[in-house]
């Protein structure tokens, strides 16, 4: 068994996942109370209630289905139950899973009623919980771990070390042929020239532009100040970052010193255009980001913070890193790596991105991320504009 | 010797502050992580652990530059080892 190697769970369609969940997805906010009821009864299975569904149109319905498909369709779910309040839409969600091979049914609630639909999901989830159970895990390879990343509550020790240590990680793992993605539009601002530089070719990083600047007009339209009250956060200011300028060029150093990223993503899209690194469009908002990332595949996340911010996700096993020394020791259990070492030249950039293949690598194989033992499962839509 | 503030680049004219007890008067020792050198520099102020602290004196509405680029303006003149945060530099965007 290799360094980069790992054993996981390979899906009809040959996608490999890491983690093996039965989740139980509502369409729609009505239906969230049967979900949840579903899981109570079935235990191992999960319910990912969120607020959305309803009256949605346009470019936001379409993100909110491939969404919801996405999520079911993440090769760490075994199988999934889709529950709606009408037929049309739940078996729209249904039918997209339905194309991995994996196994998904949908119960809809008018005509029914809530007991009788639980009832019928709950029959129906207890099949897919004891069939997923008997599932074994597989080696697998670095050419199919679909890796991304976001950092979130940021300050300045994330620029100089933690967000470096993801960047050496990347640098490492793109020659090997492993898919990863960072999002995080906004978060950009400043440092979009030295990003779009890192465009494979001039047409995706045009691409990249005409979706960075779409996403500038969107904040000059609403924006009523500088945005110094949330873009950086209070807490990065607390942490020492002044300006978003300054959060972008620490938000970059993810994506390492070498690889080019391949395309632009749109958000909650899944990459099409084989192994490297993509750039997704997202909002800079911890849980949205993840959330649209495991909904586009990706198996594992990549999450440094300054100053502590503790999200998870229900599908997605979330890997904390850190490098102030003092979140490192205020929130221990939060932090599946301190790297608050490189700021005492104890270690080198070389030695922590090892440090964070090992710990991802054992993530991979099974082990519980801080956020998955804490119980953080933050599922949370984008949703681009109001409902009719 | 240890290492209290680090700089990014060579370029730069802030550096961060990476122990949490940097006093007025404390002769800090720094590290420019670019060109692997060590620096020296007196702190003014009380500079929070991941604050920024100033390298050399800047001048009201001159660029700040760190990790080699533009990261905002001064608004008000800096001195050399002052404290450098949302009171005296400022984002050019938005």
């Amino acid at each position: 068994m290799g360094r980069y190697d790992f054993y996981g769970f390979r899906r009809e369609n040959r996608r490999v996942g890491i983690r093996n969940h039965v989740i139980i997805l509502p369409l729609d906010d009505l239906s969230n109370a049967a979900c949840e009821a579903v899981s109570n009864n079935i235990k191992g299975t999960l319910a990912l209630p969120h607020p959305y569904g309803r009256l949605q149109f346009g470019e936001d319905l379409e993100l909110h289905f491939r969404t919801l498909i996405g999520t079911g369709s993440n090769p760490n779910v075994a199988a999934c139950v889709v529950i709606g309040i009408e037929p049309a839409w739940t078996n729209q969600v249904v039918e997209g899973i339905a194309k991995t091979g994996k196994p998904v049914a949908g119960f809809s609630i008018e005509g029914n009623g809530d007991i009788s639909t639980i009832a019928s999901a709950s029959r129906k989830a207890r099949e897919f919980v004891q069939w997923a159970s008997e599932k074994q895990r597989e080696l697998c390879t670095i050419q199919e771990l679909f890796v991304s990343t976001k950092c979130g509550e940021s300050d300045t020790t994330s620029g100089l070390a933690s967000c470096p240590t993801v960047g050496n990680l990347i640098d490492k793992l793109d020659p090997l042929g492993a898919t990863t993605c960072f999002g995080e539009t906004s978060e950009l601002t400043g440092a979009e020239v030295v990003c779009a530089g890192r465009a494979a070719g001039k047409e995706v990083a045009d691409e990249f532009m005409r979706v960075f600047n779409a996403y500038q007009e969107v904040i000059e339209r609403h924006k009523t100040s500088d945005l110094s009250e949330s873009q950086p956060t209070k807490g990065n200011i607390a942490g020492g970052l002044t300006t978003i300028e300054e959060k972008a060029f620490g938000n970059l150093q993810k994506i390492g010193r070498k690889a080019k990223f391949i395309d632009v993503l749109k958000p909650a899209e899944a990459p099409a255009k084989g192994a490297g690194l993509y750039f997704m469009d997202t909002s800079s908002a911890a849980a949205e980001c993840v959330t649209l990332q495991a909904a586009a595949g990706f198996v594992v996340h990549l999450f440094p913070t300054g100053q502590g911010n503790v999200i998870g996700n229900p599908i997605e096993p979330v890997i904390k890193l850190t490098a102030n020394p003092k979140t490192a020791r205020t929130m221990a259990e939060h932090i599946d790596l301190d790297v608050s070492g490189l700021l005492r030249r104890e270690m080198t950039l070389d030695q922590a991105g090892d440090r964070l293949i090992d710990i991802m690598i054992r993530t991979c194989n099974g082990r519980l991320t801080c956020a998955e033992a804490l119980g953080h499962r933050e599922f949370v839509l984008t949703k681009l504009y109001q409902s009719a | 010797m240890a290492t209290q503030f680090i700089v990014h680049d060579k370029a730069d004219t802030v550096g961060v502050v990476v122990v949490e007890d940097v006093r007025p008067g404390q002769e800090l020792t720094g590290w420019i992580m670019q060109t692997d050198e060590t620096i020296s520099l007196k702190a003014l102020d009380a500079v929070p652990l991941g604050h920024k602290i100033a390298l050399r004196d800047i001048q009201s509405g001159e660029t700040v530059l760190k990790y080699g680029h533009d990261v905002g303006r001064a608004v008000a003149p800096i001195g050399k080892g002052r404290h450098v945060h949302v009171h005296n530099l400022k984002t050019k965007r938005w």
